[in-house]
């Protein structure tokens, strides 16, 4: 019998309607553990470099984590696997919910798409029972609005819903999935899941999962409740609101915006507004998000509450979560009112809500300085909320000046031309990002900008601080209960940590202490990603309740596999290493890690190159960046060498350009 | 009349604005139930559910209450706050209009117990595993009228001497003693 997992996996093929139940090799979970480990595996196996993002044979997997769907606090998570038509790269975007737990009920760790199906469909799951029914009714339907509809029409309202709305099927590079409270938006993965003809997966699931040493694993999750309750009524001194709690920033539950709005950038990424919040501004917006707040929300299994339902007067009830809230409103240089309402439509449209408001922000901005016309946008409005609007209705159907926003800020400024490429400033290998832009660089964010997988810095953040304390006393108080260090040095690089002079940024922490940081903090988001709990409980908050020292615990009880802190350690960077495989076999190399440009002011050249070799070399990668044979072989990943060696990978420095063609090339400008 | 008893009324206390639809009630009842204990997790089989339709903005934690046979004459549908509730949603039996309260395979009705347990729980799981307090648990002590409890072989003797005359049940009872003890 498998533990905590259910050694299954659903096949579908949609081109030829075929659906499959799988078996799964228990050795893969010992290696990969779960969630992103074992679907990058799948991805390795299947998707060579030549597969496009639009083929039959580019893969949507849609994975539970090891631990999903147990009574381990926070473990919902859905990740989401696929070549990504904006990046060109793998993307994994995942999303909390309920939908994990409810495949893990119905007897399946992952569901695997490939091919097309000829006419929109949507995928049964329920149970043993998994039919690909006709979706042609629910085509230009809205993401939360086909969920209801298939509940509705499935008589089944325990369902568990994914869709995508408009932009999905037309194929948007910045569309998400939608679940309800949750999405999977990074990455374009919904226009996969569009291309593939695919409107929705429906589970439903009623069976037991199993769990290998119950008491053990009951007492780890009665410890980590306890700790919550704990952690929640002593919130974490010396850091700003935002990052003292648990959970995901705590957007839906606070009013006062003061931090976000006078330090994130407004429009198109461009201004910092000093100064912008004042009382009336509190007051109304604290109007606002009262009278459209109707309750804070959980998904599935996880005392924090960072989603709220919002019900703006005269539109439907949508659900939201974190820095949506907010997104909309700077993007467009207006208020909370307007980005509350602006994000229902959105959020039915189903589109990325980092992306979205940033590629409508570059678009006004072509357009106030005369890049693109009213020969371009005919129509286009005069008045500002307006017109962001009318962009998004054009982007989702892909409608003039929309067909080439819906390419996202890179692929539009290369097919509009004119010196657009200069708008298309706040991206990370093509893909857009959180609109910050700050003064002095910091050498631990350097590192994780430049080579962090999932090309967004909150999926990669979040066990060290962010910048140092003021005084050693401080410091002092901070280290002291920190027990979630994987080693004691870390307290000492954080003791050390000075705000001026010799000991502080950009040159303290140094580069070989920055590369033991940025390891620690991506390795806790890659056990995460591949157990399916939370980063909100876990490697995004400091001090969080699952941490390198219980979380074999919580392995080895639930699901009967051996595991230590070294052995979770390894398959961590095993799956870090695989992924960074597949996109290097995708042309990736040195000179696509960086951040923007403009990300700092104060910028280093040679300590950022000196960052860059030693992190490389810490890594077991060459020059290039490049995993080494050796390193490979370390991690049982021959299969990796072996393939990089018979396509010349290691040969390559680099000079030969990386794919530079949009995914659309039948819609150049 | 009987003299007056002590007995713990034991009482869940449902907060429906306090429910986040965490549904982590559901898992820690369906893990306490199994076999063995905490072996697995299944929230079909869990005897308390989270009536739930975000949308609306509505979330009622249920307990499975009795086992009924036969459906009720009607259905009651409420209205509160202008909120719609579900028919039955304040309902808790495991009845055959609905496929709550049942377990999954077998179709068996199930029963909330307050995780009655040896050794016993302080408070019952799923109110243990409510960090937003939707769920709160109290007992509290309540006189009640004791009635005089027949033993089960005066109401079985009382039956027989109905039908058979207490002379005949008297002279039956010498009789076996007699053969007893030869």
């Amino acid at each position: 019998m498998r533990y905590a997992e259910t050694g299954f996996n659903l096949e579908i093929d949609l081109s030829r309607g075929n659906i499959e139940r799988v078996e799964t090799d228990p050795r893969l979970t010992e290696l990969h553990v779960g969630g992103l480990g074992t679907s990058a595996k799948i991805m390795w196996d299947r998707v060579p470099p030549e597969v496009e993002p639009f083929s039959p044979d580019n893969l949507l997997i849609f994975s539970t984590g090891l631990l999903g769907g147990t009574p381990a606090t926070g473990a919902n998570r859905t990740i989401v696997s696929t070549i990504s038509p904006q990046t060109l790269l793998m993307a994994y975007s995942m999303m909390g919910g309920f939908w994990a737990p409810e495949l893990k009920y119905a007897g399946y760790d992952k569901v695997i798409i490939r091919g097309k199906s000829p006419d929109l469909v949507y995928l049964w799951i329920n149970n043993d029972k998994v039919e690909l029914r006709d979706a042609s009714h629910l085509k230009g339907k809205g993401a939360t609005e086909t969920a209801e509809l298939i509940r509705q029409e499935l008589a089944e309202p325990k369902a568990q819903v994914a869709s995508i709305g408009l932009a999905g099927e037309n194929r948007v590079y910045f569309a998400s999935i939608e679940q309800g409270r949750s999405s999977a938006s990074r990455g374009g993965i919904g226009a996969v899941m569009g291309d593939k003809g695919l409107k929705a997966i429906a589970v439903r699931g009623t069976k037991d999962l199993n769990i290998a040493r119950p008491a053990e694993f009951m007492e780890l999750c009665n410890e980590a409740l306890k700790y919550i309750t704990w952690r929640n009524e002593n919130p974490i001194e010396g850091v700003m609101t935002i990052l003292q709690g648990l959970g995901s920033p705590q957007e839906m539950a606070v009013h006062d915006e003061k931090w976000h709005t006078e330090n994130f950038a407004w429009g198109n990424s461009r201004v910092r507004r000093k100064g912008f919040w004042n009382e009336e501004i509190a007051k109304e917006w604290m109007e606002t998000l009262d009278t459209m707040r109707t309750r804070l929300i959980s998904c599935y299994n996880c005392p924090m509450k960072c989603g709220a339902t919002i019900s703006p007067p005269g539109q439907p009830t949508y659900m939201m979560k974190c820095f949506s809230k907010l997104t909309y409103t700077m993007g467009a240089m207006s208020d909370l009112d307007f980005g509350l309402r602006i994000a229902q439509r959105a959020t039915e449209y189903g589109v990325d809500g980092f992306s979205t408001p940033q590629v409508m922000a570059f678009a006004v901005e072509l357009y106030e300085d005369g890049i693109l016309t009213d020969e371009d946008m005919p129509g286009f409005p005069s008045d500002n909320e307006e017109r962001f609007y009318w962009l998004l209705d054009r982007i989702v159907r892909r409608e003039g000046i929309g067909d080439i926003l819906a390419n996202g800020t890179h692929w539009a400024a290369q097919q509009i031309g004119k010196g657009a490429e200069k708008y298309a400033h706040n991206n990370i290998k093509k893909h857009e990002q959180l609109p910050l832009k700050l003064g002095m660089l910091n050498p631990i964010y350097f590192l994780m900008y430049a080579t962090g997988a999932k090309i967004n810095i909150t999926q990669i953040e979040g066990q060290f601080p962010q910048a140092p304390f003021p005084t050693r006393e401080e410091r002092e108080a901070f280290v002291k209960d920190w027990s979630q260090v994987p080693d004691e040095k870390f307290k000492e690089y954080f003791l050390d940590w000075e705000l001026r002079g010799e000991y502080s940024i950009p040159n303290y922490p140094t580069p070989e202490m920055c590369c033991d940081i940025v390891e620690w903090q991506e390795t806790m988001h890659y056990i995460d990603d591949a157990t399916g709990i939370c980063a909100g409980l876990s490697s995004f908050p400091l001090k969080p309740p699952y941490h390198i020292h219980n979380l074999p615990k919580f392995i080895s009880s639930g699901t009967g596999i051996d595991m230590d802190e070294a052995g979770l350690w390894q398959a961590a960077k095993r799956n870090r290493n695989l992924v960074r495989a597949i996109n290097i076999g995708r042309g990736m190399r040195r000179k696509d890690e960086k951040p923007p440009e403009d990300h700092w002011r104060r910028r280093f050249p040679e300590l950022e190159a000196k960052l860059l070799d030693t992190y490389y070399k810490f890594k077991g990668w060459n020059n290039e960046g490049i995993p080494t044979k050796e390193s490979l072989h370390e991690l049982g990943l021959d299969y990796v060498s072996e393939d990089f060696e018979k396509r010349g990978v290691y040969s390559d420095n680099g000079d030969t350009p990386s794919k530079e063609t949009s995914t659309e090339k039948d819609k150049e400008v | 009349m009987g003299e007056k008893k002590k007995k713990i009324v034991k009482r869940i206390n449902v907060d429906v604005d306090k429910c986040n639809g965490c549904r982590a009630c559901e898992t820690a009842c369906s893990a306490f139930h199994a076999t063995p204990k905490y072996g697995s997790v299944n929230p079909a089989r869990s005897r308390i559910r989270v009536i739930h339709e975000p949308l609306k903005d509505i979330y009622v934690p249920v307990f499975a209450g009795e086992y009924t046979p036969a459906e009720c004459m009607g259905r009651d549908k409420y209205t509160i706050d202008g909120k719609e509730y579900d028919e039955c949603a304040f309902c808790r039996a495991s009845c055959p209009s609905r496929d709550l309260f049942k377990e999954p395979d077998s179709g068996l009705p199930l029963k909330c117990d307050m995780c009655e347990s040896d050794p016993d729980l302080k408070e019952p799981l799923c109110v243990q595993w409510c960090l937003a307090d939707a769920l709160t648990y109290e007992e509290r002590e309540e006189e009640v009228e004791e009635e005089v409890e027949q033993e089960e072989i005066d109401i079985g003797l009382e039956a027989l001497a109905d039908k058979y005359g207490l002379e005949k049940i008297m002279d039956t009872v010498a009789r076996m003693s007699e053969s007893k003890k030869g």
